[in-house]
């Protein structure tokens, strides 16, 4: 009865979207102030019948309903709560709906906030989020339902992926799709102002707060998908330029652009349509991102089971979409002029190269990722492009980009003055060689000496950030949130870059064999197996093998590495032991039984990744800093005041 | 339908051994040899799990095939010849990193030429821009 | 409209086709194409599945027309395969040698009897790969995967994943001579 109740909610919302879309979108165009006021309604409505779907399919879940095929597929008898629960978005039907869910969520917040927005702008934003709703909820209805029925209703279920049922990966997914879903506020933004033909003064700071919140659910996202394959698959990788990873990294790239364009379109008012043109393409890759997991056309360790005839209709809601904004571009953005200049050194100038250098980066893995698909379409036999295509020509757009960082942020507006930053940059250039080749040949005995470059460019992000914060707090002047977060983002930027420098330069690794009372040396480190024990889970039967690591004789800690094979899908997976020493991880995983009590290993010592990890947080609550700058409430206790913002002419 | 079915059922059948990983002590008792195991290893692709190297798969065919260079690596083979020998049985997509070839250019290409149309529009926009700089009494947004 | 203002839609409208074509290719795409079609089929010699004294190869099998398929007992994908394989031996139109890759699995002989036994023999001939090597020289990278061969022992097709009812007689079928049958089984060699 329930799943047959959340079908129907579906099938509600539908309408609702269908309705928010049109009198959205349609209200202002023909001038019918009432049809733009429904649109707002609708919002709420298609919310709450979102949300109910949603519980249903929860509570399904919980209640253990195996008469629900994605239920019966995805969970199991012995499935601990919280994977009963993730389970919603273990595989691809629940996962659309996760998808639809938090588009309402963004919605539910735009229309919120929009109270402070011009009417028929705000109504057109709701409307494009319509179309997108609508899109979304026909395909899951046509294509994907997760209400579907299993009857006879299953006696027990599939079980939760074992790759899934991990805390890490219970959170991924959410806050992932979180930042994919909110790079479609900024592409209503940019859609809304394209039908209204226009650019409002303050457009640029309506947009950007919800840019910039998209933008740091999906570093959060990446990330958190990044330390997950780390701990869990075992082999201590944490980025494999995987179709599917690079999926989620090209909108990353571009909304990184977009936000740093922003900027200058708000201070200046320049570079208007190329910040439409971003906008549209952030969320038109995220919306290819979905497209490519699901239909088949890329193998990856990550995909959904494929579905060519699911692929045809995201193809062609992608068409749709994307072409329509971007028809809406080609005839409405050359009207958007400015007559603003600026000097080669100034920060509009730095800023270009950022978005130039940032666009190279994600053209290039978008060419990579696409390879095998183009060679196949010319008739060629398939391309093999993995990380040794992928390193050296993401470098080339990005070291660049990286040094150009340290010295832009002292740029300033319109007029390029970068002689009072000459001598501080110098200097804090040369600490940062400095920093480098103590840590290269301090540390590290002079090993992978080009360690230095990376080190070097990432100490001097940090250090060049500092400067203008440190002074200003010298000479007691305040620092508004905007520059605090730009200034703790951009240091997460620098100790990402010496994280990625250390851990690629410096892991010791090795695979060794071991029998019980055994010990071997992996960089520096002494493994030493104690022995293996079979265990019970919930839901598995593990062997789990105690590791001692010493170091010159004194033990540090011991680990637990396991091996477990789920009961019902017949899978195992690894749980590494991770023992975490100064920043450096102490790393084993359990291999293969090779008989008469010895055991295969992988131990690997891996300097500086607590900073990996470290390094995207500090940016994305940069970002959350910076959004949550008065500038933007400001616009807030204006509207309620009844101030109109200024109409007219670009500054 | 069936066809669907079919593929599928084989990543379903190849998810779990791809979702593992490889663990393969054995080793070759000539260091040198174990040296160019080891870079060979990490320079070709799992046949199965498509996006990992024969170094990181524990599919069997890894394993296999792991085996098979050893062999070749002590039977005094060169590594061109391994790889020849592996490309012939499994097309150029064993290779991770793609050869530099004609029908490949436009891949490695694809950088170099987007960094100079990058720098091409930076020096259109900037030329036209500091140009305006002097005309224009518009005042800059305080920070 | 200004041209320039037209580029991304341009681009745009190339990546629709090409990702168009990868969706009517799929699952093509991504799996590997086997360089060896069109060349002669590497040696092979294998022992029989029912008497392990005895062998078949690709020497014996010179003159005949022959599909070449690999599978295992552990392979789900070969199961959904089996059907569509006996249909094809009911066919009679080219015989069908099987082989029996062990890989992991230590009872796969005995498991591979049984799954004969107790789903039907599509096969003239089975012979069992135990130690994969043959599966490596003939590009083998997962299950099942199957060729057909020609009486000068050059691979015609490869098809490399499960054969489906559309697919032998699309891809087989077609490209076998219009009165071919199954001749007389092979006799293994001592």
């Amino acid at each position: 009865m329930l799943p047959e109740l959340g079908h129907f909610a579906l099938i509600l919302a539908l309408l609702l979207a269908g309705l928010q879309a049109f009198f959205g979108i349609v209200g202002p165009a023909v001038g019918r102030d009432r049809w733009t006021a429904a649109a707002t309604s609708a919002v709420a409505g298609q919310f709450v019948m979102i949300a109910t779907a949603v519980g249903i399919l929860v509570y399904a879940f919980v209640t253990y309903d195996f008469s629900v095929l994605y239920v019966a597929e995805n969970s199991n008898s012995a499935l601990p709560l919280m994977y009963r629960i993730a389970a919603l978005w273990g595989a691809h039907e629940g996962s659309l709906l996760l998808w639809i869910f938090l588009l309402a969520v963004w919605t539910l917040a735009v229309a919120i906030a929009s109270r402070n927005l011009p009417e028929r702008f705000a109504a057109r934003v709701l409307g494009v989020l319509g179309v997108l709703s609508f899109g979304f909820i026909l395909f899951t209805l046509a294509t994907s339902d997760p209400f579907r029925r299993l009857i006879p209703a299953a006696a027990d279920g599939h079980d939760l992926n074992p790759l899934l049922q991990d805390p890490g990966l219970a959170i991924h997914p959410p806050v992932l799709y979180t930042g994919y879903v909110g790079l479609a506020v900024a592409f209503s933004f940019a859609c809304a102002a394209m039908l209204e033909g226009r650019m409002d003064p303050d457009w640029a700071r309506w947009t950007r707060p919800w840019t910039t919140a998209a933008w740091a659910f999906l570093t959060c996202g990446i990330t958190l998908g990044s330390w997950w394959s780390y701990y869990t698959l075992g082999w201590g990788g944490y980025w494999a330029w995987d179709p599917v990873e690079n999926a989620s990294f090209m909108p990353w790239l571009v909304a990184t652009a977009l936000i740093h364009s922003l900027a200058v379109t708000e201070k200046r008012g320049l570079f208007k349509s190329w910040t439409l043109l971003l906008a549209i393409v952030a969320f038109s890759l995220s919306l290819m991102g979905t497209f490519l997991v699901r239909s088949g056309v890329l193998v990856s360790v990550h995909s959904f089971a494929a579905d060519p005839s699911r692929g045809r209709f995201i193809l062609v809601f992608l068409g749709l979409v994307i072409g329509g904004a971007l028809t809406l571009y080609a005839w409405r953005a050359p009207l958007l002029k400015s007559n603003a200049g600026f000097d080669l050194l100034s920060r509009e100038s730095f800023l270009l190269f950022n978005n130039i250098l940032l666009v190279i980066a994600a053209a290039t893995v978008l060419g990579g990722t696409l390879a095998p698909l183009i060679a196949d379409t010319f008739g060629q036999p398939t391309l093999s492009v993995g990380p040794p295509y992928f390193r050296p020509t993401f470098l080339l757009a990005v070291i660049p980009l990286l040094l150009l960082l340290s010295i832009g942020i002292h740029a300033s507006w319109k007029r390029g003055r970068l002689e009072a930053a000459a001598r501080p940059l110098l200097v804090t250039l040369g600490i940062a060689v400095a920093l480098g080749a103590a840590t290269v040949f301090g540390f590290y005995g002079g090993r992978h000496a080009l360690a230095i470059v990376g080190i070097g460019i990432g100490s001097w992000i940090i250090l060049s950030s500092l400067l203008d914060p440190v002074d200003r707090l010298r000479r007691h002047l305040s620092l508004s949130r905007a520059v605090l977060g730009m200034t703790l983002a951009h240091i997460g930027m620098g100790v990402a870059v010496i994280a990625l420098t250390g851990v690629e330069s410096y892991t010791s690794e090795r695979d060794i064999a071991l029998s019980a009372g055994a010990s071997a040396e992996v960089g520096g480190y002494d493994f030493k197996l104690l022995g293996t024990q079979p265990v019970e889970g919930p839901n598995y039967s593990a062997i789990r093998a105690t590791v001692v690591v010493s170091r010159d004789g004194r033990p540090i800690t011991t680990l637990f590495p396991e091996s477990r094979t789920f009961w019902v899908q017949q899978q195992t997976r690894k749980v590494a032991g991770i023992y975490n020493r100064h920043g450096t991880d102490l790393f084993v995983a359990l291999g293969d039984d090779l008989g008469a009590g010895s055991w295969s290993l992988r131990a690997q010592i891996r300097p500086m990744i607590t900073l990996l990890w470290l390094g995207p947080l500090f940016m994305a609550l940069g970002g959350a800093l910076a959004l949550s700058d008065r500038r933007y409430r400001l616009a807030r206790a204006e509207a309620r005041a009844g101030v109109k913002t200024p109409l007219g002419a670009a500054h | 339908m069936k066809p669907m079915l079919v593929l599928i059922a084989i990543l379903a059948a190849g998810a779990p051994l791809c979702a593992a990983w490889a663990l393969d002590p054995a080793r070759l008792t000539d260091p040198a040899l174990q040296a160019r195991y080891e870079v060979l290893i990490h320079e070709l692709r799992c046949v199965q799990c498509e996006n990992s190297t024969l170094a990181d798969s524990d599919a069997w065919i890894a394993n296999d095939v792991r085996r098979q260079i050893r062999e070749m690596l002590t039977a005094g083979k060169s590594d061109q010849e391994i790889k020849t020998y592996l490309v012939s049985r499994y097309s150029e997509f064993i290779l991770f990193r793609p050869t530099y070839s004609w029908r490949n250019a436009w891949l490695w290409l694809l950088p170099v030429v987007l960094l100079l149309l990058g720098v091409s529009v930076a020096v259109r926009i900037i030329k036209q821009r500091t140009r305006l700089v002097d005309n224009d009494d518009a005042d800059v947004l305080p920070s | 409209m200004s041209p320039r203002f037209l580029i991304p839609l341009g681009v745009f409208a190339a990546l629709v086709v090409v990702l168009a074509v990868g969706i009517n290719h799929s699952p093509e795409v991504g799996v590997l194409q086997s360089p060896l079609v069109g060349h002669q089929i590497p040696d092979w010699e294998l022992p029989i599945l029912t008497d392990p004294t005895k062998t078949l190869g690709s020497r014996q099998l010179k003159g005949q027309w022959y599909v070449l398929n690999y599978w295992g007992t552990w392979c789900i994908a070969c199961r959904e395969e089996h059907a569509a394989l006996l249909a094809a031996q009911r066919d009679a139109r080219v015989q069908i040698i099987g082989v029996d890759w062990k890989t992991d699995n230590p009872t796969e002989d005995s498991d591979a009897l049984e799954w004969l036994a107790k789903l039907g023999n599509p096969y003239s001939q089975v012979v069992s790969d135990h130690d994969g090597r043959t599966a490596i020289n003939l590009g083998i990278a997962a299950a099942p995967e199957s060729f057909l061969v020609n009486p000068e022992g050059v691979i015609v097709f490869k098809q490399p994943m499960g054969i489906t009812p559309e697919v032998w007689k699309r891809e087989f079928l077609s490209r076998l001579p219009p009165h071919s049958t199954v001749p007389p089984a092979t006799p293994g060699a001592s």
